[in-house]
């Protein structure tokens, strides 16, 4: 017995659930497709009227798909993980030999999955769509991919332990948290426009690097290395504190005798 | 079967002990020592004491809060006693905590599994876990054993709450485990199948010798299938004994007025609970 054969079988699982239904494969793919038609017209609107959106047309898609891309990665890590409240299952899970870190890495395997499933088929959408292809940033596509995933298991996990800790009254701050710091990240607009103190708390955010990466991608064609190795280095700390509040609130769970109560 | 009489230690608390059957050197699947567990205010497990040995069915008996459940997480690592020492297969469970469980499973009726997969899925992800060698064979094996062929590729929702239950515990088994927890093992089944699937556990105890520790309020199915019963009161373990030894005790026809007394700390001969 392995750990990849114990994280396969908590994949497994999920791909059961998601493979067999129809409707849940739709939800995945449905917000996304949503978002890009929506602001796909919005930018096609707006580049007969701005000369800076003129200058590239994929920026607000970009930045949409960009943004989709952490929502769905840190959503689907959290909701992978309610699932098991929802159905009771996690005790079930949490006696067996599978140990906490392999729980994790399969949540973050599965968030990969789901936000694949959901995002892909929308990006070749909006290149018969809108003309726009995210595929055009080319390399960088993989590493604002890694980088923007890993944010987004970072705040997944501190708002998985969040619930497992408190139940799921704490369930809300999966959208409320992301959406909170979505201001502060300088997807649709440089972080130069925000007050200087807000400017403070940007910097310390993964994503705003990404963001303003890929503005100078679109809009002057070069790739900055430095803001892809700002937001790496940033990301291992925000990654480690997800990491280290998710088993910390696990721990407080135990203590506190309340995980055979969860779900019920 | 051998017993060994319940010893009892000044203020009527039974005291450390092998229970159920012998086994050779007294060795012990399952052996507690101080066990305890605090929530802020409220001491919901009080310092207990028990070994229970290889082969043998263990209840655990008690009234709402008296601390079953609390003691049966922490057998399951689910809480984390504030005091105390869990011993299983013989080794220290806070060390070898992973190791001991692929040896361990648990089923209640109030854990559930994901209803929206099929039988044959769940048991396939529950054995990819236990990292069961040849999976196939042991879901059919269980299948047949527990009478689940007929709705294998069903999922769970669709079913009843009595099959539900017998799929429960084709999970429990799935490892082929040496310690089984289980927390109301025949909830919501009819009489006849109730009864089917204690004939299964007595059979899958004396064929692999595991050891069993029930969580139940039904006490002809205690009387039936234990050797040996903990009566729980308040966090604490206020007698022991085999269902036999407990009803001459006690003067009761039934273990249902013997936990009756208890729960109610009725004063008994000699002595008050």
């Amino acid at each position: 017995m392995n750990s990849v054969q114990r994280i396969s079988a908590v994949v497994l699982r999920h791909w059961y659930l998601i493979s067999h239904s129809l409707p849940r494969i739709l939800e995945l793919g449905y917000w996304p497709l949503v978002q890009i038609v929506l602001w796909g017209f919005i930018q096609q609107f707006i580049m007969t009227q701005s000369s800076y959106f003129a200058m590239a047309g994929g920026l607000l898609l970009g930045a949409v798909m960009l943004w989709d891309l952490l929502f769905r990665s840190q959503i689907s890590l959290a909701i992978s993980f309610f699932e098991e409240i929802y159905s009771r299952n996690l005790s079930h899970l949490l006696i067996s030999p599978l140990r906490m870190w392999e729980y994790v890495v399969a949540l973050m395997t599965v968030s990969i999955m789901r936000t694949l499933i959901g995002l892909v088929p929308v990006t070749f959408l909006a290149i018969w769509f809108f003309g726009f292809s995210i595929y055009s940033l080319g390399l960088s596509l993989a590493l604002f991919f890694v980088s923007l995933v890993t944010f987004g298991w970072s705040v997944g996990l501190a708002v998985a332990g969040l619930v497992l800790r408190f139940g799921l009254g704490a369930e809300s701050l999966t959208w409320a948290l992301i959406f909170a710091l979505a201001p502060l990240c300088g997807i649709y607009y440089p972080v130069t426009i925000l007050p200087n103190w807000l400017q403070g708390l940007s910097a310390i955010l993964p994503p705003s690097y990404i963001f303003e990466g890929m503005r100078t991608i679109l809009l002057e064609q070069t790739v900055r290395l430095d803001l892809l190795a700002m937001a790496g280095v940033l990301n291992v700390v925000w990654l480690s504190a997800g990491i280290a509040v998710f088993f910390a609130l696990y721990r407080s769970a135990r203590i506190r005798g309340v995980i055979m109560q969860l779900g019920e | 079967m051998d017993v060994v009489t319940a010893n009892q230690a000044p203020g009527g608390v039974a005291t450390n002990q092998i229970i159920g059957r012998s086994a050779p050197g007294g060795e012990a699947n399952i052996r507690v020592q101080g066990l305890t567990k605090r929530f802020g205010e409220i001491l919901a497990v009080d310092n207990i004491n028990f070994s229970i040995a290889p082969g043998s069915f263990t209840a655990l008996l008690g009234g709402n809060g008296a601390g079953k459940t609390t003691t049966i997480g922490m057998l399951l690592n689910l809480i984390q006693p504030t005091a105390g020492r869990i011993e299983i297969l013989g080794q220290d469970f806070a060390h070898n905590t992973k190791s001991l469980l692929a040896r361990m499973n648990f089923q209640s009726p109030y854990v559930d599994l994901p209803r929206r997969l099929t039988v044959r899925q769940n048991l396939a992800v529950y054995a990819r876990l236990y990292g069961v060698a040849d999976a196939k064979a042991r879901i059919a094996d269980l299948a047949r054993g527990l009478d689940l062929e007929a709705f294998l590729d069903r999922p769970l929702g669709k079913l009843s709450a009595g099959q539900r239950t017998r799929v429960g515990l084709a999970k429990a088994f799935i490892n082929r485990p040496d310690v089984v927890l289980l927390d109301e093992p025949t909830a919501s089944l009819d009489p006849d199948t109730a009864d089917w699937v204690r004939h299964y556990l007595a059979r899958y105890a004396r064929e692999t010798n595991a050891t069993f520790l029930i969580a139940s309020h039904n006490m002809p199915e205690v009387e039936r299938l234990c050797d040996q019963v903990l009566m729980m009161r308040a966090g604490r373990i206020v007698d022991r004994g085999s269902p036999r030894e407990l009803l001459a005790k006690y003067r009761r026809n039934t273990l249902e007025d013997v936990f009756l007394d208890i729960a109610r700390a009725r004063a008994r001969e000699g002595g008050t609970p």
